[in-house]
């Protein structure tokens, strides 16, 4: 018997005594019925509280953010689809465009190179209010995970459309089956005496831009 | 749904590390004289309670949530293999490969040839309780494949050759010194000016596994959730090394308990509340990652999946004992243990530690394993852990229905009754009627004699020896309290109240005592 067949087997006669499936309780919160701006100030606190940095800004001042976040970085990467207007701060000519790296599915930078790359802009899919969480799910605007994880400064732009309230809400507007990453906050370790640490592997730096 | 399987089959149990090498109370009574271990883990252990505490009283659903988890976990264990086919059917359709283990040895093997095919001698990787279960380092070790723990503590324990004492900040029991002294000693590429500050050490551990994450070609993992109705895996972690693992080598390797499924994509929701609130005490951990298969052009493009039993469908035969499956591995049981606090992990042998440990690893190796039988023991039954649960898992009643799995276990080998079934037959004897418990309190004043002018028992004959061996026992009375009862009443002469000492009519108590 091969040894798929033989736990399956296991497993039915463990189950001889043909326990009952039980009706699941889903009394809790399905959804937290803020309104917009309760909404950012849940997630600023949040953030802020697992030591990201925050800005809210109009949907038109995102560039400006960018930019000015981007000042110290040699190089920086971006995905293929990243929205179109989110560089504009970076000017065409000059430095602008010489110091960005565009990641595509056709051209994936290699890791090393990613390695030496110092930011990377993304977007994100949707964001969870009450725990400061914000999903990437590999969309266009948000590339392959790798570009979010090597570069040691991720500047993340959330619009506030795709704030939740609460993690159900979230879960609901994601397709499961894509690639996912869940990031609330830079990473972080308490594994010494349990003094907490931020910043061991992934990106130490998060910048979070709220566009209204 | 019943179907004839024909003669039921024994139980299969699991191999690995899940035994107690030694008897719970002599591991107890060795690592109780360790005093670093002992402040750390009781610092460790009240800080994360205290975090815990906070964000869950923090949500107004947290019990809600808590019934949901646990009605979940039931009805995955009763239509386990229902489940991980759907389950394999929808890793399979995207590219994932699945293989099943019976046990450590078979796992090992799967692991260690996966790995051969690559043709590597390298893997990172990411923490994880099921590789730990079944010794998968030492395995590939001696198979010529070196295995690099990249979590901080894992490294930590590993570097120093180790074991881990804590199931979420395994290395609690080192302090910053000699986490230092480790780091200089095995670490070639450590600054020889390290100094002990945390940021620093953690600094020191990110510089030395970044080239090895970079260059990786295989990595191995465990995983938290299985999705069955999206055939998706999660990993929950702090500090981007799973990530790193799961995103950047070309072959992905995850060992998997068969009871971690979750039936559909929102239950994850349920999950994901309880878990980081009950685990670190925090909102939410930092990083999450699912994948569903290959995601072609986006992280490994080799993923492959282990399915290990090791015991776990003969602990799903338990009907009692079964609900130990509905485990998270939070450690919030651990956390609220006044025994773990004080013994630590290491004393339970298994990588199973606390509440959990100690009805789990019995039930997945059997009662009679080694000195898992002891495990059962190990416990005041206080129910903290029982409270603290976030899937709700009845551990007290477990242990105690564990404990007399021991004894009946015992009972069959031995020919002569033990001391503790003349004992409890004594008991019930005496216990069974106020006369025969008044005839059995004749005999304290002997009791004082036993205890001698300073009226404190020190030792006491055959298994009762257990109890006075770290105490003392006052001197009994020289008269029992229905005795004096019984005579006070006598004495005042009021007539409305029982005498218990000569009550004809069988109390309620009686009637109970001869059930
Ligand atoms: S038994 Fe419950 S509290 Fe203990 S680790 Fe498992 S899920 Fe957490």
């Amino acid at each position: 018997m091969s040894a798929r067949e033989d736990i399956l087997t296991r497993i039915r006669t463990a189950l001889q005594d043909s326990p009952e499936a039980p009706q699941i309780p889903r009394e809790y919160r399905a959804a937290s019925g803020m309104g917009t701006d309760e909404l950012i100030e849940l997630l600023v606190d949040r953030l802020v509280d697992y030591k990201a940095q925050v800005a809210v800004v109009q949907e038109s001042d995102v560039p400006a953010r960018i930019a000015s976040l981007l000042e110290g970085a040699k190089t920086y990467v971006v995905p293929e689809g990243l929205d179109a207007g989110w560089l504009a701060g970076m000017g065409d000519d000059g430095t602008g465009s010489s110091r960005r790296r565009t990641d595509s599915p056709a051209e994936p930078l290699s890791v090393a190179g990613l390695d030496g790359i110092d930011a990377v802009v993304t977007g994100s899919a949707v964001a969870v209010a009450e725990t400061g969480t914000i999903i990437l799910d590999g969309s266009a605007n948000q590339g392959r995970r790798a570009i979010s994880l090597v570069p040691d400064h991720h500047i993340c732009v959330v619009k506030a459309a795709d704030i939740a309230g609460i993690l159900p809400e979230a879960l609901r507007r994601i397709d499961g089956t894509r690639p996912i990453t869940m990031i609330s906050g830079p990473s972080a370790t308490s594994d010494i005496e349990l003094e907490r640490v931020e910043g061991v592997h992934g990106p130490r730096r998060l910048d979070v831009i709220i566009a209204r | 749904m019943t179907t004839f399987l024909g003669m039921p089959a024994l139980p299969a149990y699991g191999s690995g590390n899940l035994f107690a090498g030694e008897t719970f109370p002599a591991a107890a009574h060795r690592e109780l004289g360790n005093a670093q271990l002992r402040a750390n883990l009781g610092h460790a252990t009240h800080t994360i309670r205290d975090k815990r505490q906070a964000v869950v009283s923090e949500l107004p659903d947290w019990e809600q949530l808590r019934d949901a988890g646990s009605a979940i976990k039931e009805s995955v264990m009763a239509t386990l293999p229902e489940l991980l086919e759907e389950f394999e059917k929808n890793f399979t359709a995207r590219g994932g490969v699945i293989h099943w283990a019976r046990d450590a040895r078979e796992a090992n093997d799967i692991v260690a040839e996966l790995v051969r095919e690559t043709g590597e001698t390298e893997v990172v990787k990411v923490k994880s309780m099921a590789t730990q279960e079944i010794g998968l380092n030492e395995y590939l070790e001696e198979q010529g494949i070196q295995a690099f723990e990249t979590d901080l503590a894992e490294l930590i324990v590993q570097l120093d050759h180790d074991k881990p004492s804590h199931i979420l900040v395994p290395a609690i029991h080192k302090n910053r010194t000699e986490i230092r002294d480790i780091f200089l000693r095995e670490m070639p590429d450590a600054d020889p000016a390290l100094t002990d500050d945390p940021p620093v050490l953690a600094m020191a551990a990110r510089e030395h596994l970044r080239r090895k994450f970079l260059t990786a070609k295989v990595a191995v993992s465990g995983a938290n959730f299985a999705i069955a109705d999206s055939g998706t895996l999660a990993v929950v972690e702090s500090e981007g090394n799973g990530r790193m693992c799961l995103t950047l080598p070309e072959t992905l390797i995850t060992v998997m308990g068969i009871e971690k499924l979750l039936p559909t994509w929102q239950d994850l929701e349920v999950f994901m509340q309880l878990l980081p609130r009950s685990s670190t005490g925090e909102r939410m951990n930092p990083y999450t990652s699912l994948w569903t298969g290959v995601m072609e052009g986006d992280g490994p493009q080799n993923v492959h999946l282990v399915l290990l039993d090791n015991g776990r469908s003969a602990a799903l035969a338990d009907g009692m004992g079964r609900s130990a499956l509905h485990c998270i591995r939070c450690s919030a049981c651990m956390n609220v243990c006044p025994v773990y606090e004080r013994t630590g992990g290491h004393a339970y042998g298994s990588t199973y530690p606390g509440p959990i440990g100690a009805i789990l690893s019995p039930l997945l190796t059997g009662i009679q394993a080694e000195e898992n039988s002891s495990l059962p023991y190990a416990s005041s039954l206080c129910g903290a852990c029982y409270d603290a649960c976030p899937v709700k898992i009845n551990i007290p009643d477990i242990l105690v229905h564990l404990r007399s799995v021991d004894v009946d276990s015992k009972r069959g080998t031995k020919k002569l009754p033990s001391q503790m079934d003349v004992g409890m037959k004594a008991a019930s004897w005496a216990l069974s009627s106020g006369k025969r418990l008044g005839l059995v309190e004749k005999g304290l004043p002997l009791g004082r004699l036993a205890a001698g002018p300073d009226r404190k028992i020190t030792r006491l004959p055959g298994i009762a020896g257990g109890w006075t061996q770290s105490r003392d026992i006052p001197a009994p009375p020289a008269q029992s309290f229905r005795d004096w009862w019984a005579k006070e009443h006598r004495d005042a002469g009021s007539p409305g109240q029982p005498d218990p000492g000569h009550s004809h009519e069988p109390s309620r108590d009686d009637k109970e005592a001869q059930q």
